[in-house]
């Protein structure tokens, strides 16, 4: 499917979802509350089976933690970028994609591990590089500790 | 979901924990397999990694961009020329540049060359972790060969940080289209040798033939790319989906078996050893001239966001770089392929033994910084 | 040089004539002890050197050359070494029977090379049970390994010594039975009447098939049962860290090291006298030239050489093939060894009572 195509998909899936402005693949942005049904609907829906979530991330900006997910299609090998905003960086909640596409388990453990960004419904949600009674949360901007030096 | 393991509890009777690793012959780096085991059985496993976590990503984020090649050397360390290609392809996307003809050539080969060695450093060790000591030093004797080749025109062995945003370092060395030449030519008569020594022995193929069985299904479920997912069928080669450097240029095959065990995953990385030999033999005569180095003004990114795949010998590495025009990226983040791959371990050794497990882990060539970054 | 037997006559004369018999019998068997034991070190210590030099050779890199000449006094500086290290004491491992693993399996393997026929009258003890008796003295060594693992307190040794526990034990019945169908040949279990039935051929000749089947069988089960060769997955180091003996150090897993290659020349040793001839050297069938040049040759170079063939093969296969699996490795025994081994007895009785043999 095209670029205009799996937007307008997307359009008729989640009516209030905006398009972004990503010029080298097609983006979406939703909210959190939508990002459950619409993985799950672009997961069944056989004009697109985007199957393969390839990368999950997290990026701090000013506005918020935007959650960022590429997913593509093993089959037909065209992929889609969906972005969410979490605006609430004190105690940023989003649900889970895990039991969409598995290896988003993963992913969402190392970003909790270093972002914060809770997610509902995750089965084991627990750090996974730094140790278990780290504080603080290292890939946020406002981090501090006694280890880095700043430039 | 349901068998997402949180934690070992010890239900059964003759169950016990045993811990492989850090420290491990083995494991072939510092990563930790908590294994529950029922006599010789593997019930389940949880791994751990993190040993050798050095935050690359929050580092990257105060370094330039060429500064940040070199950190990128250390992720997965037996592909550092892939690594490389990775980021300086995404930064010069952003920027909109495209390099000569001659750096993408060389780019290209430099990048078959590297996979060609690390699956024949991948094969010594797998070897050796069955048992068979002496295709360490088969694999490593031919390996030397590249590494020379390396060492001459880039100036390492192993990390090289040659591929730069904008073209390449330095020009290669006036040696480097012959030793490249002899070099292909001598081991298309080693590489037989390799499976006279270990895929026609019976018990090779009895310790690794329906051992560590992954499902197509599971192996897109969990993001298992490269070699190790090619064995179950996924045709997930960026090579061929996303062409990049030179590879529209090259005619050459995507391996993948439909079969899913040990062997078959075994046997994709023998049979791209091949495919590498015949890239680099239809590249390696017909180098252009042109300029090694882009003039740019200053490697700055403008403000966006951009992502890159690249096909290193392990899988899709994924590089994606948040800009906000500075000359340092405001995030970055690496989609590594050995973190997608380690998960899997779980699933496909639970009820095999012991011996099963080394040759799984073996199979599934795991870089371990790889997955830590 | 030809016949030992006139030397050593004389030396039990002289102890004999000049002591009383009680104190005869105990100087002469303190002799005998010094010099298998000086026999046994010697040999384990060049052993070892011999299997790093060829298996440095079949993987294209040239092994130890700088101590001595050629690197032959390596092993020395290793044991010197070895001697020199910590002896390290486990604080919750039964300490009695940690240290007497070690010498359970050297004395095992001591008690089974004094009845072994290096040449001609040069055998410690000729037992009309010969046979048996080996295969009785080197199932002690299991003890020794199983009590290792077990002393050891830890769960990768413990895992090591039943694994090297139960191949033993079950391969311990292929070399039996395919002893077995060499002594239904020659018809006895003393090892000097086994050498000289063969005086016209060797049994690997003239039992043709039966004695060709039994002599694969036997050097499978032979590594199998000294855990060497593909069959090492009892120490495999990439797996469990050298299992049974991981918490030894020094010279006690010197001790373990040394048992290892010794076990293995007696395997060898006995697949020479009971397969190819022991001391006698090779006749072609009345082709008399050639046999007197044949015989020109010490018996005692004869044997050795024969043994060091067939010490070469298994080092051979021990760095070529990659190791199996506990199940397979049983299986193999249970499923395949035994019933070809028994087939073959039977076939053995058949041919003896037919004479069809030559």
């Amino acid at each position: 499917m095209t670029r205009e195509e799996l937007i307008s998909l997307v359009a008729t899936l989640v009516p209030d979802m905006k398009p972004g402005a990503n010029k080298q693949y097609p983006e979406v942005i939703v909210t959190a509350a939508q990002l459950h049904e619409l993985a799950i609907a672009l997961k069944k829906t056989p004009e697109t089976t985007l199957d393969y979530l390839f990368c999950e991330t997290a990026v701090d900006r000013k506005d918020g933690f935007h959650m960022i997910y590429y997913v593509s299609s093993s089959v037909l090998h065209h992929l889609l970028m969906i972005r969410v905003v979490i605006p609430d960086k004190l105690n940023p909640v989003i649900p889970t994609v895990s039991d969409v596409w598995r290896a988003a388990e993963f992913y969402e453990r190392e970003i909790f591990d270093l972002f914060g960004i809770k997610f509902e419904n995750h089965p084991n949600l627990k750090r996974i590089f730094l140790d278990d009674d780290w504080v603080g949360y290292p890939l946020r901007k406002d981090y501090k500790d006694t280890f880095t030096i700043e430039r | 979901m349901e068998d997402t393991v949180v934690d070992i509890d010890l239900k059964e009777k003759e169950e016990y924990i045993i811990n492989m690793g850090p420290q491990h012959p083995s494991t072939h780096g510092v990563l930790r397999f908590e294994t529950c085991l029922q006599g010789e059985t593997v019930k389940y496993l949880i791994p751990h990694c993190g040993y050798i976590h050095r935050g690359i990503e929050k580092m990257s984020e105060s370094l330039t961009y060429p500064q940040l090649i070199h950190l990128t050397d250390r992720m997965d360390y037996l592909s550092a020329h892939i690594n490389n290609e990775a980021v300086s392809l995404c930064v010069e996307k952003a920027m909109g540049v495209e390099v000569s003809d001659r750096v993408k050539y060389i780019r290209t080969i430099l990048a078959e060359l590297t996979r060609i060695a690390s699956h024949q450093l991948w094969w010594s060790a797998f070897g050796m972790d069955l048992g068979a000591l002496t295709t360490f030093f088969y694999g490593l004797r031919d390996r030397e060969k590249i590494l020379d080749i390396f060492e001459e025109s880039t100036g390492a062995r192993l990390l090289q940080s040659f591929i730069t945003p904008g073209g390449l370092m330095y020009d290669v060395h006036p040696n480097f289209q012959k030793r490249v030449t002899e070099f292909v030519k001598y081991f298309r008569k080693k590489l037989p040798e390799y499976d006279q020594l270990l895929t026609g022995n019976i018990i090779f193929r009895e310790r690794t033939q329906g051992i560590g069985y992954m499902s197509l299904e599971d192996a897109i479920e969990f993001g298992v790319t490269g070699p190790s997912g090619r064995g179950s069928g996924f045709h997930c080669d960026i090579r061929k989906i996303e062409p990049y450097s030179a590879y529209p240029l090259v005619k050459f095959d995507e391996i993948t078996f439909d079969v899913g065990d040990t062997y078959h995953r075994y046997l994709v990385r023998m049979k791209e050893m091949w495919q590498s030999l015949s890239i680099i033999e239809q590249l390696i005569d017909g180098i252009p001239q042109g300029p090694i180095m882009l003039e740019l003004k200053a490697i700055k990114a403008p403000k966006g966001e951009y992502y890159q795949r690249v096909e290193t010998a392990r899988g899709e590495l994924g590089v994606f770089i948040v800009s906000d025009g500075a000359p340092s990226p405001a995030r970055i983040h690496y989609r590594t392929p050995n973190f997608s791959n380690l998960f899997i371990i779980n699933k496909i050794s639970a009820g095999h033994k012991i011996a099963d497990l080394v040759a799984i882990s073996g199979s599934l060539d795991l870089v371990i910084p790889d997955i830590d970054r | 040089m030809y016949d030992f037997t006139p030397i050593i006559e004389s030396i039990s004369g002289y102890f004999t004539s000049t002591f009383s018999p009680l104190w005869a019998g105990v100087l002469l068997m303190v002799l005998l002890g010094i010099a298998i034991l000086g026999f046994y070190a010697i040999l384990g210590l060049y052993l070892v050197y011999a299997e790093r030099k060829i298996c440095a050779r079949m993987q294209n890199r040239i092994g130890p050359n700088r101590v001595g000449p050629m690197g032959l006094f390596q092993t020395i500086a290793d044991l010197i070494k070895l001697l020199m290290k910590e002896l390290i004491y486990i604080r919750n491992a039964d300490s009695i029977l940690f240290n007497i693993a070690p010498f359970i399996v050297i004395v095992a393997s001591i008690m089974a090379i004094g009845s072994i026929p290096f040449a001609k009258g040069l055998q410690a003890i000729d037992l009309n049970i010969g046979v048996l008796y080996i295969l009785a003295i080197s199932s002690m060594g299991v003890i020794g390994v199983l009590i290792a693992g077990w002393a050891s307190n830890s769960k990768y040794s413990v895992i090591g010594a039943m694994r090297s526990g139960a191949q033993v034990i079950s391969y311990e019945l292929s070399v039996g039975l395919a002893l077995l169908c060499m002594i239904t040949f020659s018809g006895s279990m003393q090892l000097s009447e086994i050498i000289s039935s063969q005086e016209d051929g060797w049994w690997i000749f003239k039992g043709h098939i039966p004695a060709l089947i039994a002599f694969v069988i036997y050097l499978i089960a032979g590594t199998a049962e000294t855990n060497r060769g593909p069959f090492d997955l009892a120490e495999a180091e990439s797996e469990l860290t050298a299992g049974f003996h991981t918490e030894y150090s020094g010279i006690k897993f010197a001790f373990f090291f040394l048992a290892e290659y010794m076990n293995m020349f007696i395997i060898a040793a006995i697949a020479t006298t009971v397969f190819l001839g022991g001391w006698l050297p090779f006749h072609i069938y009345n082709f008399s030239v050639f046999n007197n040049l044949m015989d020109l040759i010490p018996p005692i170079f004869w044997f050795f050489g024969k043994t060091a063939f067939v010490i070469y093969v298994m080092m051979w296969f021990k760095w070529t093939f990659p190791r199996l699996r506990i199940d397979q490795l049983l299986a193999l025994e249970w499923k395949y060894l035994l019933p070809i081994n028994l087939i073959n007895l039977i076939l053995t009785s058949f041919l003896t009572l037919m004479q069809w043999h030559f």
